[in-house]
Protein backbone atom coordinates (compact mmCIF):
# COMPACT_ATOMS: atom_id res chain seq x y z
CA UNK A 1 0.00 0.00 0.00
CA UNK A 2 1.86 3.24 -1.14
CA UNK A 3 0.69 6.50 -0.17
CA UNK A 4 1.21 10.04 -0.44
CA UNK A 5 0.67 12.68 2.33
CA UNK A 6 0.61 16.29 1.37
CA UNK A 7 1.30 18.39 4.41
CA UNK A 8 1.59 22.34 4.58
CA UNK A 9 3.52 24.76 7.05
CA UNK A 10 1.20 27.75 8.13
CA UNK A 11 1.22 30.65 11.03
CA UNK A 12 0.17 29.08 14.10
CA UNK A 13 -3.40 29.56 13.77
CA UNK A 14 -3.35 29.90 17.76
CA UNK A 15 -1.68 33.11 17.37
CA UNK A 16 -3.06 35.77 19.60
CA UNK A 17 -4.88 38.48 17.35
CA UNK A 18 -3.22 40.86 19.16
CA UNK A 19 0.12 39.78 17.39
CA UNK A 20 -1.38 39.10 14.21
CA UNK A 21 -0.45 41.80 11.84
CA UNK A 22 -0.53 42.13 7.59
CA UNK A 23 2.36 44.11 5.67
CA UNK A 24 -0.52 45.39 3.53
CA UNK A 25 1.85 46.48 0.80
CA UNK A 26 3.28 43.47 0.08
CA UNK A 27 -0.22 41.30 0.74
CA UNK A 28 1.60 38.89 3.44
CA UNK A 29 1.21 38.04 7.09
CA UNK A 30 4.15 39.53 9.27
CA UNK A 31 5.36 36.38 11.50
CA UNK A 32 4.52 37.01 14.82
CA UNK A 33 8.44 37.19 16.94
CA UNK A 34 8.75 34.44 18.89
CA UNK A 35 5.72 31.80 16.98
CA UNK A 36 7.28 29.43 15.03
CA UNK A 37 5.18 28.26 12.32
CA UNK A 38 3.63 24.73 12.66
CA UNK A 39 2.21 21.98 10.59
CA UNK A 40 -1.36 22.67 9.15
CA UNK A 41 -3.85 21.12 12.32
CA UNK A 42 -5.82 18.87 9.64
CA UNK A 43 -2.09 17.65 8.49
CA UNK A 44 -1.08 15.52 11.04
CA UNK A 45 -4.38 13.55 10.70
CA UNK A 46 -3.71 12.63 7.39
CA UNK A 47 -0.49 11.39 7.95
CA UNK A 48 -2.53 9.28 10.77
CA UNK A 49 -4.28 7.86 8.31
CA UNK A 50 -1.81 7.08 6.50
CA UNK A 51 0.65 5.25 9.27
CA UNK A 52 -2.73 2.93 9.79
CA UNK A 53 -3.52 1.91 6.27
CA UNK A 54 0.01 1.29 5.75
CA UNK A 55 0.83 -0.92 8.82
CA UNK A 56 -3.13 -2.03 8.40
CA UNK A 57 -1.72 -3.49 5.09
CA UNK A 58 1.87 -5.04 6.41
CA UNK A 59 3.68 -2.97 3.43
CA UNK A 60 3.94 0.04 1.91
CA UNK A 61 6.12 3.31 1.30
CA UNK A 62 4.61 6.55 2.74
CA UNK A 63 6.15 9.83 0.62
CA UNK A 64 5.60 12.64 2.17
CA UNK A 65 5.53 15.93 -0.16
CA UNK A 66 5.29 19.64 1.16
CA UNK A 67 5.19 23.31 -1.27
CA UNK A 68 6.55 25.85 0.55
CA UNK A 69 9.83 27.83 2.20
CA UNK A 70 13.27 26.03 3.50
CA UNK A 71 11.53 26.11 6.56
CA UNK A 72 8.83 23.44 5.72
CA UNK A 73 10.92 20.71 5.64
CA UNK A 74 9.79 20.87 9.26
CA UNK A 75 6.10 20.60 8.48
CA UNK A 76 7.84 16.99 6.38
CA UNK A 77 9.79 15.99 9.51
CA UNK A 78 6.86 16.02 11.57
CA UNK A 79 5.08 12.96 9.24
CA UNK A 80 8.56 10.96 9.08
CA UNK A 81 9.12 11.20 12.97
CA UNK A 82 5.16 10.04 13.08
CA UNK A 83 6.15 7.01 11.15
CA UNK A 84 6.37 8.25 7.30
CA UNK A 85 8.98 6.61 5.09
CA UNK A 86 10.05 9.57 2.38
CA UNK A 87 10.12 13.04 2.13
CA UNK A 88 9.95 15.70 -0.47
CA UNK A 89 10.09 19.18 -0.44
CA UNK A 90 9.20 21.38 -3.31
CA UNK A 91 10.51 24.87 -2.81
CA UNK A 92 11.44 26.88 -5.45
CA UNK A 93 11.99 31.13 -5.40
CA UNK A 94 9.09 31.19 -8.17
CA UNK A 95 6.27 28.99 -5.79
CA UNK A 96 6.12 31.98 -3.47
CA UNK A 97 2.74 33.71 -3.75
CA UNK A 98 0.76 31.16 -6.19
CA UNK A 99 -2.45 30.45 -5.98
CA UNK A 100 -4.30 26.86 -5.65
CA UNK A 101 -4.48 26.56 -8.77
CA UNK A 102 -0.50 25.82 -9.43
CA UNK A 103 -0.13 23.95 -5.86
CA UNK A 104 -2.42 21.65 -6.84
CA UNK A 105 -0.67 21.30 -10.68
CA UNK A 106 2.57 21.48 -8.89
CA UNK A 107 2.33 18.39 -6.61
CA UNK A 108 0.06 16.22 -9.42
CA UNK A 109 3.27 17.04 -11.69
CA UNK A 110 5.20 15.39 -8.45
CA UNK A 111 3.18 12.57 -7.23
CA UNK A 112 3.46 11.82 -11.22
CA UNK A 113 6.99 11.75 -10.75
CA UNK A 114 6.61 9.74 -7.75
CA UNK A 115 4.63 7.38 -9.56
CA UNK A 116 0.89 7.41 -8.46
CA UNK A 117 0.47 6.05 -5.18
CA UNK A 118 -2.75 4.03 -4.00
CA UNK A 119 -4.31 6.48 -2.27
CA UNK A 120 -3.53 10.12 -1.51
CA UNK A 121 -4.00 12.07 1.73
CA UNK A 122 -4.24 15.19 2.57
CA UNK A 123 -5.65 17.82 5.48
CA UNK A 124 -9.17 19.29 4.69
CA UNK A 125 -8.12 22.88 4.21
CA UNK A 126 -4.73 24.75 5.16
CA UNK A 127 -5.25 27.03 7.96
CA UNK A 128 -3.96 29.73 5.87
CA UNK A 129 -6.07 30.54 3.04
CA UNK A 130 -8.63 27.97 4.25
CA UNK A 131 -10.13 26.94 1.09
CA UNK A 132 -9.92 23.33 0.80
CA UNK A 133 -9.53 23.25 -3.10
CA UNK A 134 -6.12 21.80 -3.49
CA UNK A 135 -7.21 17.85 -2.94
CA UNK A 136 -10.52 18.07 -5.28
CA UNK A 137 -7.32 20.21 -7.81
CA UNK A 138 -5.24 17.45 -8.02
CA UNK A 139 -8.00 14.43 -8.03
CA UNK A 140 -8.86 16.24 -11.45
CA UNK A 141 -5.73 16.88 -12.52
CA UNK A 142 -4.62 13.18 -12.25
CA UNK A 143 -8.64 11.99 -13.39
CA UNK A 144 -9.06 10.24 -10.45
CA UNK A 145 -11.39 10.53 -7.91
CA UNK A 146 -11.91 12.62 -4.61
CA UNK A 147 -13.57 12.51 -1.20
CA UNK A 148 -13.27 15.22 0.99
CA UNK A 149 -13.91 15.60 4.71
CA UNK A 150 -12.83 11.91 6.23
CA UNK A 151 -13.31 11.15 9.91
CA UNK A 152 -12.83 7.38 9.25
CA UNK A 153 -11.11 5.38 6.30
CA UNK A 154 -11.31 1.41 5.65
CA UNK A 155 -8.99 0.01 2.64
CA UNK A 156 -10.54 -2.72 0.37
CA UNK A 157 -9.31 -4.56 -2.66
CA UNK A 158 -8.89 -2.02 -4.83
CA UNK A 159 -11.50 0.50 -3.30
CA UNK A 160 -11.62 2.59 -0.25
CA UNK A 161 -15.01 3.22 2.02
CA UNK A 162 -15.04 6.78 3.77
CA UNK A 163 -17.21 8.05 6.56
CA UNK A 164 -17.12 11.73 5.63
CA UNK A 165 -18.34 14.59 7.57
CA UNK A 166 -21.51 16.44 6.20
CA UNK A 167 -23.14 19.60 7.78
CA UNK A 168 -25.66 18.14 9.69
CA UNK A 169 -24.47 14.30 10.04
CA UNK A 170 -22.19 11.55 8.49
CA UNK A 171 -21.82 9.52 4.92
CA UNK A 172 -19.74 6.89 3.56
CA UNK A 173 -19.00 6.41 0.75
CA UNK A 174 -17.29 3.88 -1.24
CA UNK A 175 -14.59 4.68 -4.66
CA UNK A 176 -12.26 3.29 -6.39
CA UNK A 177 -8.37 3.65 -5.87
CA UNK A 178 -6.50 5.30 -6.84
CA UNK A 179 -7.92 8.35 -5.00
CA UNK A 180 -7.18 11.37 -2.81
CA UNK A 181 -8.58 12.01 0.51
CA UNK A 182 -9.11 14.63 2.47
CA UNK A 183 -8.92 13.86 6.40
CA UNK A 184 -10.95 16.30 9.13
CA UNK A 185 -10.22 16.97 12.34
CA UNK A 186 -12.95 14.44 13.51
CA UNK A 187 -10.80 11.86 12.49
CA UNK A 188 -9.10 11.71 15.77
CA UNK A 189 -5.99 12.53 18.24
CA UNK A 190 -2.93 12.11 15.68
CA UNK A 191 0.04 9.70 17.54
CA UNK A 192 2.63 12.43 19.07
CA UNK A 193 6.64 11.58 17.94
CA UNK A 194 8.74 10.54 20.43
CA UNK A 195 11.88 12.22 21.35
CA UNK A 196 14.04 8.87 19.58
CA UNK A 197 11.22 9.07 16.76
CA UNK A 198 12.18 13.01 16.54
CA UNK A 199 16.01 12.64 16.43
CA UNK A 200 15.85 9.86 13.78
CA UNK A 201 13.54 11.89 11.60
CA UNK A 202 16.17 14.43 11.69
CA UNK A 203 18.55 11.78 10.17
CA UNK A 204 16.60 11.27 7.40
CA UNK A 205 17.17 12.82 3.84
CA UNK A 206 14.46 14.50 2.21
CA UNK A 207 15.05 15.19 -1.02
CA UNK A 208 14.58 18.85 -2.71
CA UNK A 209 12.87 19.30 -5.93
CA UNK A 210 12.64 22.73 -7.53
CA UNK A 211 10.80 24.22 -11.08
CA UNK A 212 13.67 22.88 -12.85
CA UNK A 213 13.88 19.20 -11.55
CA UNK A 214 9.90 18.76 -11.84
CA UNK A 215 10.00 20.10 -15.87
CA UNK A 216 7.43 22.89 -15.44
CA UNK A 217 6.73 25.08 -17.53
CA UNK A 218 8.45 28.83 -16.13
CA UNK A 219 5.66 30.30 -17.91
CA UNK A 220 3.02 28.21 -15.67
CA UNK A 221 4.26 29.20 -12.42
CA UNK A 222 4.70 32.40 -10.14
CA UNK A 223 2.80 35.21 -8.49
CA UNK A 224 2.29 36.86 -11.79
CA UNK A 225 0.07 33.67 -13.20
CA UNK A 226 -2.51 33.17 -10.89
CA UNK A 227 -5.71 32.57 -11.86
CA UNK A 228 -7.15 34.43 -8.59
CA UNK A 229 -5.28 37.30 -8.07
CA UNK A 230 -4.69 38.88 -4.50
CA UNK A 231 -5.73 42.45 -4.67
CA UNK A 232 -5.83 43.03 -0.89
CA UNK A 233 -5.07 41.70 2.39
CA UNK A 234 -5.80 43.91 6.05
CA UNK A 235 -6.93 42.71 9.41
CA UNK A 236 -10.65 43.87 9.60
CA UNK A 237 -11.10 46.64 12.62
CA UNK A 238 -13.49 45.73 15.71
CA UNK A 239 -15.29 49.30 16.98
CA UNK A 240 -16.49 48.16 20.72
CA UNK A 241 -19.86 49.67 22.02
CA UNK A 242 -20.27 46.99 24.89
CA UNK A 243 -22.21 46.99 28.36
CA UNK A 244 -20.39 45.59 30.94
CA UNK A 245 -23.09 44.32 33.56
CA UNK A 246 -22.76 46.04 37.02
CA UNK A 247 -23.09 44.54 40.45
CA UNK A 248 -21.75 43.38 43.93
CA UNK A 249 -21.71 39.66 43.39
CA UNK A 250 -22.09 37.52 40.66
CA UNK A 251 -25.53 36.80 41.93
CA UNK A 252 -26.55 40.66 41.30
CA UNK A 253 -24.56 40.69 37.90
CA UNK A 254 -27.10 37.68 37.05
CA UNK A 255 -30.00 39.36 37.77
CA UNK A 256 -28.74 42.58 36.50
CA UNK A 257 -27.80 40.56 33.17
CA UNK A 258 -31.65 38.99 33.17
CA UNK A 259 -33.15 42.34 33.85
CA UNK A 260 -31.08 44.12 30.74
CA UNK A 261 -32.51 40.91 28.60
CA UNK A 262 -35.75 41.12 29.07
CA UNK A 263 -35.56 45.01 28.92
CA UNK A 264 -34.10 44.50 25.37
CA UNK A 265 -37.36 41.94 24.87
CA UNK A 266 -34.14 39.14 24.29
CA UNK A 267 -36.05 36.89 26.45
CA UNK B 1 -22.95 39.01 -23.50
CA UNK B 2 -22.56 37.98 -19.64
CA UNK B 3 -24.43 35.68 -17.11
CA UNK B 4 -24.90 34.63 -13.64
CA UNK B 5 -25.48 31.22 -12.94
CA UNK B 6 -26.72 30.08 -9.47
CA UNK B 7 -26.06 26.09 -9.31
CA UNK B 8 -28.64 24.99 -6.69
CA UNK B 9 -29.36 21.75 -4.42
CA UNK B 10 -32.29 20.19 -3.15
CA UNK B 11 -33.36 19.83 -0.02
CA UNK B 12 -35.77 16.38 0.48
CA UNK B 13 -37.39 17.05 -2.47
CA UNK B 14 -37.75 21.10 -2.57
CA UNK B 15 -35.49 24.06 -3.52
CA UNK B 16 -32.71 24.82 -0.41
CA UNK B 17 -33.41 27.83 1.33
CA UNK B 18 -29.18 28.66 0.57
CA UNK B 19 -30.55 28.17 -3.33
CA UNK B 20 -32.91 31.42 -2.81
CA UNK B 21 -30.16 33.41 -0.94
CA UNK B 22 -27.78 33.03 -3.64
CA UNK B 23 -30.29 34.10 -5.98
CA UNK B 24 -30.37 37.61 -4.27
CA UNK B 25 -27.04 37.64 -4.42
CA UNK B 26 -27.19 37.10 -8.30
CA UNK B 27 -30.04 39.64 -8.55
CA UNK B 28 -28.25 42.39 -7.03
CA UNK B 29 -24.75 41.70 -9.24
CA UNK B 30 -27.59 41.64 -12.06
CA UNK B 31 -28.64 44.95 -11.18
CA UNK B 32 -24.99 45.90 -11.22
CA UNK B 33 -24.71 45.27 -14.75
CA UNK B 34 -23.49 41.81 -14.47
CA UNK B 35 -26.44 39.68 -17.16
CA UNK B 36 -29.57 37.37 -16.52
CA UNK B 37 -30.04 35.68 -13.85
CA UNK B 38 -29.59 31.81 -14.45
CA UNK B 39 -30.40 29.18 -12.04
CA UNK B 40 -29.61 25.17 -12.41
CA UNK B 41 -31.40 22.89 -10.20
CA UNK B 42 -31.72 18.87 -10.21
CA UNK B 43 -35.23 18.06 -10.48
CA UNK B 44 -38.03 18.34 -12.62
CA UNK B 45 -40.04 21.53 -14.50
CA UNK B 46 -42.24 22.00 -11.18
CA UNK B 47 -39.51 22.57 -8.93
CA UNK B 48 -37.84 24.54 -11.09
CA UNK B 49 -40.26 26.56 -11.39
CA UNK B 50 -39.94 28.11 -7.89
CA UNK B 51 -36.74 29.65 -8.72
CA UNK B 52 -38.42 32.37 -10.96
CA UNK B 53 -39.73 33.88 -7.89
CA UNK B 54 -36.57 33.54 -6.16
CA UNK B 55 -35.41 35.95 -8.70
CA UNK B 56 -34.34 34.30 -11.61
CA UNK B 57 -34.41 35.21 -15.42
CA UNK B 58 -34.00 31.78 -16.54
CA UNK B 59 -34.39 28.49 -14.84
CA UNK B 60 -33.02 25.07 -16.09
CA UNK B 61 -33.51 21.73 -14.20
CA UNK B 62 -31.21 18.41 -14.55
CA UNK B 63 -33.63 16.08 -14.72
CA UNK B 64 -32.05 12.71 -14.74
CA UNK B 65 -33.21 11.25 -11.47
CA UNK B 66 -29.88 10.33 -10.20
CA UNK B 67 -29.07 13.77 -9.16
CA UNK B 68 -32.10 14.17 -7.48
CA UNK B 69 -31.51 11.26 -5.31
CA UNK B 70 -27.30 11.03 -4.65
CA UNK B 71 -26.05 14.34 -6.05
CA UNK B 72 -22.38 14.05 -6.64
CA UNK B 73 -19.91 15.74 -8.17
CA UNK B 74 -19.03 13.53 -11.10
CA UNK B 75 -22.69 13.22 -12.00
CA UNK B 76 -23.66 17.12 -11.98
CA UNK B 77 -20.79 17.96 -14.03
CA UNK B 78 -21.78 17.68 -17.32
CA UNK B 79 -25.08 19.51 -17.22
CA UNK B 80 -23.61 22.62 -15.83
CA UNK B 81 -20.82 22.46 -18.27
CA UNK B 82 -23.56 22.45 -20.68
CA UNK B 83 -25.56 25.10 -19.45
CA UNK B 84 -22.45 27.39 -18.59
CA UNK B 85 -21.72 26.60 -22.17
CA UNK B 86 -25.23 27.49 -23.64
CA UNK B 87 -25.78 30.43 -21.77
CA UNK B 88 -22.63 32.30 -21.66
CA UNK B 89 -22.50 32.36 -17.90
CA UNK B 90 -19.33 33.82 -16.61
CA UNK B 91 -20.17 33.69 -13.03
CA UNK B 92 -21.14 30.59 -11.25
CA UNK B 93 -22.32 31.28 -7.73
CA UNK B 94 -22.46 28.28 -5.52
CA UNK B 95 -23.55 27.79 -1.77
CA UNK B 96 -20.89 26.35 0.41
CA UNK B 97 -22.54 23.18 1.70
CA UNK B 98 -20.64 19.61 2.19
CA UNK B 99 -21.61 19.24 -1.34
CA UNK B 100 -21.10 22.73 -3.05
CA UNK B 101 -17.35 22.64 -0.94
CA UNK B 102 -16.23 19.58 -3.48
CA UNK B 103 -18.52 20.90 -6.19
CA UNK B 104 -16.54 24.56 -7.14
CA UNK B 105 -13.08 23.48 -6.79
CA UNK B 106 -14.06 20.36 -9.09
CA UNK B 107 -15.76 22.92 -11.39
CA UNK B 108 -12.99 25.44 -11.56
CA UNK B 109 -10.35 22.82 -12.61
CA UNK B 110 -12.98 21.59 -15.60
CA UNK B 111 -12.99 25.15 -16.74
CA UNK B 112 -9.08 26.14 -15.61
CA UNK B 113 -10.94 29.29 -13.76
CA UNK B 114 -10.40 30.01 -10.57
CA UNK B 115 -13.10 29.68 -7.57
CA UNK B 116 -12.92 31.54 -4.65
CA UNK B 117 -14.23 29.81 -1.24
CA UNK B 118 -16.78 31.29 1.04
CA UNK B 119 -17.18 34.59 -0.13
CA UNK B 120 -18.65 38.29 0.98
CA UNK B 121 -19.51 41.42 -0.34
CA UNK B 122 -19.63 40.73 -3.73
CA UNK B 123 -18.92 43.33 -6.16
CA UNK B 124 -18.44 43.83 -9.65
CA UNK B 125 -15.74 46.69 -11.27
CA UNK B 126 -15.89 47.02 -14.91
CA UNK B 127 -18.05 43.79 -15.47
CA UNK B 128 -15.89 42.08 -13.54
CA UNK B 129 -16.29 40.24 -10.24
CA UNK B 130 -14.80 41.34 -6.62
CA UNK B 131 -15.04 39.80 -3.31
CA UNK B 132 -14.21 39.74 0.19
CA UNK B 133 -13.16 36.68 1.80
CA UNK B 134 -11.86 35.92 5.24
CA UNK B 135 -9.06 33.76 5.63
CA UNK B 136 -6.01 33.07 8.11
CA UNK B 137 -9.06 31.46 10.47
CA UNK B 138 -10.82 34.87 9.93
CA UNK B 139 -7.86 37.03 11.25
CA UNK B 140 -7.67 38.31 8.01
CA UNK B 141 -9.42 39.36 5.13
CA UNK B 142 -8.46 38.74 1.45
CA UNK B 143 -9.92 40.94 -1.80
CA UNK B 144 -9.72 39.06 -4.61
CA UNK B 145 -10.60 38.98 -8.40
CA UNK B 146 -10.51 36.25 -11.14
CA UNK B 147 -8.03 36.44 -13.97
CA UNK B 148 -9.84 33.10 -15.67
CA UNK B 149 -12.95 34.09 -18.03
CA UNK B 150 -15.18 32.24 -15.75
CA UNK B 151 -15.57 33.51 -11.98
CA UNK B 152 -16.66 30.68 -9.86
CA UNK B 153 -17.74 31.57 -5.86
CA UNK B 154 -19.05 29.84 -3.12
CA UNK B 155 -21.35 31.48 -0.23
CA UNK B 156 -21.93 29.87 3.53
CA UNK B 157 -25.27 29.56 3.74
CA UNK B 158 -27.52 31.83 5.92
CA UNK B 159 -25.49 34.76 5.12
CA UNK B 160 -27.54 36.19 3.21
CA UNK B 161 -30.85 37.06 3.08
CA UNK B 162 -33.52 35.68 0.33
CA UNK B 163 -35.32 37.85 -1.56
CA UNK B 164 -39.10 38.19 -0.99
CA UNK B 165 -41.26 35.99 -3.22
CA UNK B 166 -42.30 37.31 -5.96
CA UNK B 167 -45.20 34.88 -7.46
CA UNK B 168 -45.83 37.54 -10.82
CA UNK B 169 -42.45 35.98 -12.08
CA UNK B 170 -42.60 32.74 -13.87
CA UNK B 171 -41.16 31.58 -17.30
CA UNK B 172 -40.42 28.53 -19.26
CA UNK B 173 -38.21 25.78 -17.66
CA UNK B 174 -35.21 24.58 -19.32
CA UNK B 175 -34.64 21.12 -19.30
CA UNK B 176 -30.99 19.31 -18.98
CA UNK B 177 -30.68 15.36 -19.26
CA UNK B 178 -27.27 14.47 -19.22
CA UNK B 179 -25.63 12.99 -16.28
CA UNK B 180 -22.29 12.08 -15.41
CA UNK B 181 -20.77 8.99 -14.24
CA UNK B 182 -20.66 8.82 -10.66
CA UNK B 183 -16.99 7.42 -9.10
CA UNK B 184 -17.77 7.81 -5.76
CA UNK B 185 -21.05 5.77 -4.67
CA UNK B 186 -22.73 6.85 -1.66
CA UNK B 187 -24.07 4.17 0.86
CA UNK B 188 -25.81 5.50 3.31
CA UNK B 189 -25.84 8.72 5.44
CA UNK B 190 -26.61 9.38 9.36
CA UNK B 191 -27.86 12.43 10.67
CA UNK B 192 -26.21 14.05 13.35
CA UNK B 193 -27.90 13.41 16.62
CA UNK B 194 -29.34 16.92 17.68
CA UNK B 195 -31.06 17.33 21.07
CA UNK B 196 -33.81 19.51 20.64
CA UNK B 197 -33.58 22.56 18.40
CA UNK B 198 -31.12 22.58 15.17
CA UNK B 199 -28.00 24.71 15.98
CA UNK B 200 -28.79 26.90 12.76
CA UNK B 201 -32.64 27.47 13.14
CA UNK B 202 -32.08 28.41 16.75
CA UNK B 203 -33.18 32.00 17.57
CA UNK B 204 -30.98 32.31 20.90
CA UNK B 205 -27.53 30.31 20.87
CA UNK B 206 -25.98 29.06 24.01
CA UNK B 207 -21.99 28.70 23.54
CA UNK B 208 -19.08 27.50 25.77
CA UNK B 209 -15.50 27.24 24.60
CA UNK B 210 -12.18 25.61 26.62
CA UNK B 211 -12.73 28.39 29.02
CA UNK B 212 -15.32 26.34 30.70
CA UNK B 213 -12.44 24.13 31.70
CA UNK B 214 -14.59 21.10 32.09
CA UNK B 215 -16.65 19.66 29.27
CA UNK B 216 -18.93 18.29 32.64
CA UNK B 217 -20.35 22.14 32.16
CA UNK B 218 -21.89 21.59 28.65
CA UNK B 219 -24.81 20.73 31.02
CA UNK B 220 -25.53 23.70 32.81
CA UNK B 221 -25.02 25.59 29.29
CA UNK B 222 -27.33 22.86 27.75
CA UNK B 223 -29.97 23.89 30.94
CA UNK B 224 -29.88 27.66 30.08
CA UNK B 225 -31.02 27.13 26.79
CA UNK B 226 -33.74 24.55 27.04
CA UNK B 227 -34.69 26.82 29.12
CA UNK B 228 -34.72 29.95 25.86
CA UNK B 229 -36.16 27.65 23.89
CA UNK B 230 -32.53 27.34 22.17
CA UNK B 231 -29.62 25.25 20.70
CA UNK B 232 -26.49 24.61 22.41
CA UNK B 233 -23.04 25.53 20.49
CA UNK B 234 -19.31 25.10 21.17
CA UNK B 235 -15.69 26.32 19.97
CA UNK B 236 -13.55 24.66 18.07
CA UNK B 237 -11.19 24.39 20.97
CA UNK B 238 -13.99 22.78 22.67
CA UNK B 239 -14.90 20.05 20.25
CA UNK B 240 -11.40 19.61 19.21
CA UNK B 241 -10.74 18.18 23.00
CA UNK B 242 -13.92 15.96 22.69
CA UNK B 243 -15.72 18.33 25.05
CA UNK B 244 -18.86 18.51 22.82
CA UNK B 245 -20.04 17.07 19.37
CA UNK B 246 -18.31 18.43 16.40
CA UNK B 247 -21.69 18.62 14.60
CA UNK B 248 -22.23 21.80 17.30
CA UNK B 249 -19.30 23.30 16.66
CA UNK B 250 -19.54 26.72 15.77
CA UNK B 251 -17.10 28.74 13.38
CA UNK B 252 -14.91 29.01 10.56
CA UNK B 253 -14.61 25.68 10.27
CA UNK B 254 -18.22 24.85 12.05
CA UNK B 255 -21.74 25.88 11.69
CA UNK B 256 -22.95 29.71 10.98
CA UNK B 257 -25.47 30.87 12.84
CA UNK B 258 -27.10 34.25 13.15
CA UNK B 259 -29.57 34.18 15.98
CA UNK B 260 -31.34 37.12 17.78
CA UNK B 261 -29.38 36.22 20.80
CA UNK B 262 -25.83 34.81 21.42
CA UNK B 263 -24.51 33.89 24.77
CA UNK B 264 -20.97 32.85 24.62
CA UNK B 265 -19.82 31.40 27.77
CA UNK B 266 -16.02 31.15 28.61
CA UNK B 267 -15.20 32.09 25.05
CA UNK B 268 -12.18 34.27 23.96
CA UNK B 269 -13.27 35.02 20.87
CA UNK B 270 -10.43 33.79 18.44
CA UNK B 271 -11.33 34.85 14.91
CA UNK B 272 -12.03 30.85 14.00
CA UNK B 273 -15.25 31.15 16.45
CA UNK B 274 -16.15 34.75 15.58
CA UNK B 275 -16.27 33.37 11.89
CA UNK B 276 -19.33 31.19 12.81
CA UNK B 277 -21.36 33.48 14.80
CA UNK B 278 -20.53 37.54 14.34
CA UNK B 279 -23.28 37.91 12.67
CA UNK B 280 -25.74 37.03 15.29
CA UNK B 281 -27.94 40.07 16.26
CA UNK B 282 -27.18 40.18 20.16
CA UNK B 283 -24.45 39.15 21.53
CA UNK B 284 -23.72 38.57 25.23
CA UNK B 285 -20.52 37.52 26.65
CA UNK B 286 -19.74 35.97 29.85
CA UNK B 287 -16.04 35.79 30.51
CA UNK B 288 -13.22 36.54 33.38
CA UNK B 289 -11.46 38.54 30.62
CA UNK B 290 -13.00 41.86 29.92
CA UNK B 291 -10.32 42.61 27.35
CA UNK B 292 -11.01 39.65 25.44
CA UNK B 293 -11.95 39.99 21.68
CA UNK B 294 -15.68 38.52 22.51
CA UNK B 295 -16.15 41.13 25.51
CA UNK B 296 -15.35 44.14 23.02
CA UNK B 297 -17.73 42.62 19.92
CA UNK B 298 -20.62 41.68 22.62
CA UNK B 299 -23.39 43.99 23.36
CA UNK B 300 -23.70 43.01 27.06
CA UNK B 301 -21.12 41.39 28.91
CA UNK B 302 -20.80 39.81 32.83
CA UNK B 303 -17.10 40.26 34.18
CA UNK B 304 -16.88 36.82 36.12
CA UNK B 305 -16.40 33.01 36.95
CA UNK B 306 -19.58 31.54 34.21
CA UNK B 307 -19.75 28.62 37.46
CA UNK B 308 -21.26 31.78 39.93
CA UNK B 309 -23.03 33.72 37.05
CA UNK B 310 -24.94 30.80 35.00
CA UNK B 311 -26.55 28.97 38.25
CA UNK B 312 -27.98 32.74 38.67
CA UNK B 313 -29.19 33.65 35.49
CA UNK B 314 -31.43 30.44 35.24
CA UNK B 315 -33.07 31.46 38.65
CA UNK B 316 -33.14 34.61 37.73
CA UNK B 317 -34.80 33.65 33.90
CA UNK B 318 -37.08 31.12 35.69
CA UNK B 319 -38.05 34.30 38.29
CA UNK B 320 -38.99 36.75 35.56
CA UNK B 321 -41.01 33.56 34.58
Amino acid sequence: MNIVVCVKQVPDPETPASQFAVDEAAKRVIPAQGIAPVVNPYDPQATEAALRLRDAAGEGTITVISLGPDSARDAIKHALAMGADEGILLSDPSFEGIDNFQTAAILAETIKKVGIPDLILMGRAAADWDMGVVPIGVAQLLDIPCVTVAKAVEVGDGNITVERVLDDGFETVETTLPAVVSVSNEFGEPRYPQLRQIMLAAKKNVEVWDKESLGLDPASVGSDNRLLALEALYVPKVESNVEVIQGDSPEEKARNLALKLREAKLI
Amino acid sequence: MSAILVIGELNEGVVASHTFELLAAARSLSDAGGGDVHALVPGDSSVGQSLFGGGADAVHVATNQLLQTELTVDAFLPPVLNVIENTGADIVLIAQTAFGRDFGPALAFNLKAAVAMECTGLTLDGGRLQATRACYGGSARAEVKWGSSVQIVTIKPKTLDALATDDSRSGEVTEVSEVGEARVKILGTEKAEATGIRLEDAEVVVSGGRGLGEPEAFGILEELGNLLNGATGASRAACDLGWYPPSQQVGLTGKTVTPNLYIAVAISGASQHMAGMSGSKNIVAINRDEDSNMVQSSRFAVIEDYKKVIPALIEEIKNLG
